[in-house]
């Protein structure tokens, strides 16, 4: 009891750091300071605090929101705390989706009308599906985690490859597939973020369904499969899970590094609770870190951006190295 | 440099510029005539429609007087067309010329900062076809003309589709294509017979990226009629392997500053007669960026082309 009264108060800080960020971030920015609860003066302020600061600070909390809870889903399901979102595949196959839109849309077929209507967005949500999609077929289905596993490294590695091939057939797919792979919540969009926010609710509740099941599979397949719980049906829901929360945030924001990865440890390192409650909390925490990074990314060098995903790496990659070396550091100290 | 120009939006300018003529010319209804055709002229030519380069009609309703250029050559055919004071903010590779130095920079292709280009409040954005988010320009309600030169005939298609955007007479755009064409052609007459007997390996990067007959730099040795080493078949700019240039045997190396120090170290080179007899010019960073941008300054960019191809003939083998 006390254990859910922590987590409840752990979800109410992290949530109130991600509002507080994201009101931060529509008052933050590369032009400056504005004061988005008085009425902007003039028409251009109003536009940037509204149609592009606030979109875009909402996407990052969203976006992370995303990226966290499919990292704390993979971690659970692969009982691995290495695994992160982009592990079956999806990430490289979000990259292959944007080589190809870039390099066919450099070609000569702009009237092919239906890629242009897929957008950029579509073409990497397309391409992340499509890769988990093929993961799935090489592992002949869900049933055996590290085979899911190898494919997904796998498939990754050979649409990477891919990709890598499209970029230097032609080299102006290059520049902007750098873009993507740095990861920027700059372009995001209004009618993006009711995209993210109904992935969002669709993963978090399918999420939640099956928490119980993630929290049999820390005891161990068999003794899961001994309880009675619906592991096929939990591995395949939840595998789509993974893929649909990532397909979304990566679509939108790029292959931001780290939260993924980060968030589910994090929150492991602030409290021990069931999954129906880690999960949460490893989406509110992925939120609020990716919104306070992009908070930086603005200021740090204003006027000029970096992109977020740069920063999530400096520091989800510090963050990391950190733990590594005081558990190490206490490993050893234990050991004399 | 076309500097001063008068622009025909502005009754003022055009006044005082035909009112020079006319002191010149003593003619006194002279002036007037021309003015009143002018600004007729002006007055029927407020909007536009232009075709960017996803062959969408972007219409520019008056001339434009904001304009932000994310695309160095783009910047630089603003300024050729003497429409340099119109720019208010440039992408923060643009270098040339001078007078756009002062401008805020509103970041990169790969990175441009919305908000900082939405505060400018321009009223036309140039940007390549591989820019991100000119989609999202576009759908903050700013005008958006994507144009990305890449061959000879793209950068006089840019030329007159910039020009057209901004409002200026085609009189314009094709006196400046004429300038720039005579640039070209100067440089091609001034090869000797010994120099057009070369064959060429240009290297744009130290990938190393070289470029092919089908890029508009090959297109310009093209016409200087000296052989490529890399055919069109092979991509505007192809990564090279090695063994290829070795296997080639080029007579002069072109490359920029970013591959002298790996050059000399590549296996297999120092068997190229090329790097033995120093028949290779390397370009310093302003000369390559002249040189890899299709757009006004080609000219001055065939120019060291014919220099270098030039002093590599004059360079006994």
């Amino acid at each position: 009891m006390s254990d859910q009264t922590h987590a409840l108060r752990v979800a109410a800080l992290l949530l109130l750091i991600g509002v507080a960020t994201v009101l931060l971030g529509t008052a933050a920015g590369s032009q400056g300071w504005h004061n988005w609860w008085s009425v902007p003066a003039d028409a251009v302020s109003r536009q940037i605090v509204w149609d592009i600061r606030l979109p875009r600070s909402l996407g990052a909390w969203l976006g992370g929101g995303l990226l966290g809870l499919a990292g704390a889903v993979a971690q659970g399901l692969f009982r691995n705390p290495l695994a992160d979102p982009y592990l079956l595949g999806s990430a490289s196959g979000a990259s292959l989706g944007v080589g190809a839109y870039w390099s066919w849309l450099g070609g000569s077929a702009w009237t092919l009308s239906a890629w242009m209507g897929l957008g950029l967005t579509g073409a990497a949500f397309v391409g992340a599906v499509l890769a988990v999609i093929l993961t799935l077929l090489l592992a002949r289905g869900v049933q055996q985690t590290l085979r899911l596993l190898l494919a997904g490294v796998v498939v990754g590695v050979v649409l990477g490859a891919l990709t890598s091939m499209l970029s230097l057939l032609q080299p102006q797919v290059l520049q902007a597939m750098q873009g993507f792979m740095l990861g920027s919540t700059a372009f995001v969009s209004w009618s993006a973020c009711i995209t993210m926010a109904c992935a969002w609710l669709v993963c978090m509740a399918l999420a939640w369904t099956f928490a119980r099941v993630l929290d049999a599979l820390t005891l161990g397949e068999s003794t899961a499969q001994s309880l009675g719980v619906p592991l096929r049906l939990a591995r395949l829901v939840l595998v789509g899970v993974i893929s649909l929360a990532t397909g979304a945030a990566v679509a939108h924001i790029g292959l931001v590094a780290f939260v993924g990865l980060a968030a589910p440890h994090v929150v492991r390192s602030l409290l021990r609770c069931t999954h129906a409650w880690s999960l949460l909390l490893a989406a509110l925490m992925g939120g609020a870190l990716l919104s306070l990074a992009d908070v930086l990314a603005r200021v740090l060098f204003a006027p000029q951006e970096l992109p977020v995903g740069v920063l999530t790496a400096v520091i989800g990659g510090g963050y990391l190295l950190w733990r590594v070396y005081r558990d190490t550091y206490r490993g050893a100290g234990g050991g004399r | 440099m076309p500097d001063g120009r008068w622009t025909t939006f502005m009754p003022m300018r055009v006044f005082q510029a035909t009112g020079l003529r006319g002191q010149r010319s003593a003619g006194g209804l002279k002036p007037l005539v021309v003015f009143l055709a002018l600004w007729l002229w002006s007055a029927w030519a407020q909007a536009v429609t232009v075709q960017d380069d996803r062959q969408q009609a972007i219409e520019i309703a008056k001339a434009p007087q904001r304009i932000v250029s994310l695309l160095p050559s783009l910047t630089e055919t603003v300024c050729a067309l003497g429409a340099c004071q119109r720019l208010v903010g440039v992408d923060r590779y643009s270098n040339w010329p001078a007078s756009q130095a002062h401008l805020p920079r509103v970041g990169g292709g790969i990175d441009p900062n919305i908000e900082s280009i939405v505060a400018l409040k321009p009223d036309l954005v140039l940007a390549a076809g591989s820019t991100r988010g000119a989609d999202r320009l576009q759908a903050l309600g700013l005008t958006v003309l994507r144009l990305e030169p890449r061959t000879h005939a793209d950068a006089q298609r840019v030329l007159r589709t910039v020009g057209k955007a901004l409002g200026l007479p085609a009189a314009d755009s094709e006196r400046v294509w004429r300038e720039i064409e005579a640039g070209v052609q100067a440089a091609v007459q001034s090869l000797s017979p010994q120099a057009r007997q070369q064959r060429v390996y240009f290297e744009v990067s130290a990938g190393p990226y070289g470029a092919s007959e089908a890029s508009f730099i090959g297109e310009t040795l093209m016409r200087m009629g000296v052989a490529n080493i890399l055919p069109a078949a092979m991509g505007p700019f192809p990564q090279v392997n090695p063994e290829f240039v070795v296997r080639a045997q080029p007579d002069v190396i072109m490359a920029g500053d970013s591959s002298r120090a790996s050059m000399a170290q590549r296996s297999g080179w120092s068997a190229l007669r090329a790097m033995q007899a120093q028949r290779i010019c390397v370009f310093a960073q302003a000369e390559s960026d002249l040189l890899v941008r299709a757009g006004p300054r080609m000219a001055e960019g065939a120019r060291l082309m014919a220099d270098c191809l030039n002093k590599a003939a004059g360079v006994g083998r």
